[in-house]
């Protein structure tokens, strides 16, 4: 198992080297101009000056070795650092965006908490929700239950979330004045008053994120159950007299958790992605939205960061997943 | 004689069991499954319904989406609410000749949900066609040739492994310029959205049928094809293709769902087509700030989004029960 999973990081370094230099080279293509912002009064020499200080001048695979160098290099360091005090960055260029000319990985740190709250609760309420579903929708298949819970895990697969955060704006904001619709950012939990409002504003964006996330975790979790119910050992389990509940909620549950286990690893990357548009509808200033005014203000190096932080994130959690899966399940060590 | 002949074949099936259906067509097996799963028929009479009304409901309503009023005309038909508001709300400003209201530059909402619902599927099918083709082009070459086996997979994981979302953003902004120069605003965009789509959703596609044609290729009927001397480029066509056309069927219909869903949001978040050009995704966009005083410009295009999606991922559903033949018959 050890083998497999050090053999597996080694693997994800290429991968990720990869995809990293994909991303570049497709940024590399933007027809879009920095300067496009700039006034046209400046002449077209300050403009070169400019470009080259933001580090344009170069040719491709130094700007790219730079880049690399700096997230790889300098940006651990500076984490390091920040840490402990110490300054092993202290005179290097990291990675700085164009639009605010303060270092990347600040902004994303800053941006960070946002989108793992609202994110990270959405991902824990969808969990808790839809394992229950699951587990009772495969235990009475075909029963007006399981009927019913399709039918929701449908709809809950088959609204977009752009849809479904409206919807719920409009219902219980609009209509009903309950919540409000924007996500304050800058407020701070102090007492229990600021903890309901707190609470109370993350009602919204955690119900669309996790409506989505039970749909597709509680199919799973139906799929996999009915998997394990008509085995023999189920059987035999029952034949022995043990009761039906610890039948279900201890042997066939345990086996059935294996694949939800991996999809549940599998989908967080997948759900930083979709909070991109559940982050825009409740203007949650979180990484999703950072990432869309950067693509819009054309601000290259934050782009480039930010879409490789999602290609780490997925990486991550499909080694995650791979290696819980031999955890779990012996049958399936790669060694 | 007839009678005579049932009543020998019944005999006859109680003594040996020999099935009495008659024997049908794998296709017509599959169509009588299909009917049985409700949800599945549900859905497919409302896509087919959907398709129908944005493609012929044009014709018979004869609003133009684009057709902005002028003047006095422009107060008095701007911000129409659609005409069932009048039920409960006597003051609204209802006109029969806009049952669906108009938005606030006085445009028809019925025809623009009609246009706008011709794009957005359009987009689906296409992006559909396209990522199919993709992933079984793929996937036969993976399979069937065990060189190239190796690379080709590890470009799909590769796929897999790139965060899609941003980089459909990305590339929708950088290349929505050169395209639209060279094939006009509207075309070059479709090319645009369409491509993106299929080229980021080939991969799960290209994995089933990967998996597929490495068993069959294996199997007795293959043999048999290669011994007479058929090229590989005809076993794949004529005896692999058809055998592995159930799943590429189910991965076709849950792809149409999520290339809608894509689009839209592509539309909705303003990397997808310009504004004055209609589709569900967009219409959603442009209604958000007004939904306020406005909700129904909401709740239309996303209503239809939404029964779409749903009902496609239902005849998906349907279509892989009926397609598979260990649930067939339950």
């Amino acid at each position: 198992m050890l083998t497999f999973t050090l053999r597996r990081l080694v693997l994800a370094v290429p991968t990720l080297l990869f995809i990293s230099l994909v991303i570049f080279l497709l940024l590399e293509f933007a027809p879009g101009d920095p300067m496009a912002q700039v006034p046209l009064t400046v002449p077209p020499e300050v403009k070169e000056k400019m470009r080259e200080a933001l580090g344009l001048g170069q040719p491709v695979h130094i700007r790219f070795w730079k880049w690399i160098v700096q997230f790889f290099w300098i940006e651990p360091q500076v984490m390091i650092d920040s840490f402990l005090g110490t300054t092993f960055s202290a005179d290097d260029l990291r990675v700085i965006s164009w639009q605010t000319r303060s270092p990347v990985m600040d902004i994303v740190v800053q941006r960070m908490p946002q989108t793992l709250w609202v994110v990270g609760t959405a991902y824990l309420v969808g969990i808790l929700i839809a394992m229950p579903i699951g587990i009772y929708s495969a235990y009475k298949q075909y029963s007006w239950f399981d009927n019913a819970g399709t039918f929701v895990t449908m709809v809950g697969f088959s609204v977009p979330p752009f849809f479904s955060g409206v919807l719920v704006i409009v219902i219980f904001s609009v209509q009903l004045g309950w919540f409000p619709s924007i996500y304050d950012t800058t407020h701070k939990v102090t007492d229990w008053n600021s903890f309901v409002v707190q609470l109370k504003q993350m009602i919204m964006p955690v119900m669309v994120l996790a409506l989505q996330i039970t749909s597709q975790i509680s199919r799973f979790m139906r799929a996999s159950m009915l998997d394990n119910l008509n085995q023999d050992y189920v059987r035999t389990a029952r034949a022995k007299g043990l009761r039906e509940r610890s039948v279900i909620l201890v042997h066939v549950l345990r086996n059935s958790m294996i694949p939800v286990v991996t999809i549940i690893a599998l989908g967080i990357p997948a759900i930083f992605g979709g909070a991109i548009i559940t982050e825009q509808v409740f203007k949650v200033n979180g990484i999703g939205q950072l990432l869309i005014t950067a693509i819009q203000a054309n601000d290259l190096p934050m782009v480039q960061t930010l879409t490789f932080i999602f290609a780490v994130l997925i990486v991550l959690f499909n080694l995650i997943a791979d290696i819980l899966y031999g955890i779990l399940d012996p049958r399936i060590r790669y060694d | 004689m007839t009678n005579d002949m049932t009543e020998n074949h019944t005999e006859i099936a109680a003594h040996e069991a020999i099935p009495t259906n008659p024997a049908q067509s794998h296709w017509a097996d599959v169509w009588q499954q299909l009917k049985a799963h409700k949800g599945a028929m549900v859905g497919f009479y409302l896509f087919v319904t959907t398709v129908l009304g944005v493609v012929i409901g044009p014709a018979l309503w004869h609003a133009d989406p684009t057709f902005l009023p002028q003047g006095r005309d422009f107060i008095t038909l701007r911000d129409t609410r659609p005409i069932y508001t009048a039920l409960w709300d006597s003051g609204a400003k209802v006109n029969w000749a806009h049952p669906l209201g108009t938005d606030n530059l006085g445009r028809d909402t019925l025809a623009r949900l009609m246009y706008g619902g011709r794009v957005s599927i359009a987009v689906g099918l296409t992006a559909m066609l396209l990522s199919i083709l993709l992933g079984t082009f793929v996937g036969v070459l993976a399979g069937f040739f065990r060189k190239i086996d190796g690379p080709l997979m590890r470009l799909t994981d590769l796929f897999l492994a790139l965060p899609l979302l941003p980089l459909i953003l990305v590339a929708a902004l950088l290349f929505r310029d050169p395209l639209s120069n060279s094939f006009g605003t509207e075309g070059g965009i479709f090319i645009l959205i369409v491509t993106l789509i299929g080229i980021t959703s080939w991969m799960q596609t290209a994995r089933i049928v990967r998996g597929d044609v490495l068993a069959l290729k294996e199997r007795e009927f293959v043999l048999a094809a290669q011994s007479v001397g058929t090229t590989p480029a005809q076993v794949v066509l004529r005896h692999l293709l058809p055998n592995v056309l159930s799943p590429i069927m189910v991965s076709a219909t849950l792809g149409i769902a999520t290339a809608i869903i894509t689009e839209s949001a592509l539309s909705f978040l303003g990397f997808g087509f310009p504004p004055d050009f209609p589709t569900w995704g967009r219409l959603l966009n442009d209604s958000v700030d007004r939904m306020v005083l406005y909700p129904e410009r909401v709740l239309w295009p996303g209503l239809m989004i939404s029964l779409v999606v749903l009902s496609v991922n239902y005849l998906g559903d349907g279509l892989r029960d009926a397609l598979d033949p260990r649930i067939r018959g339950r």
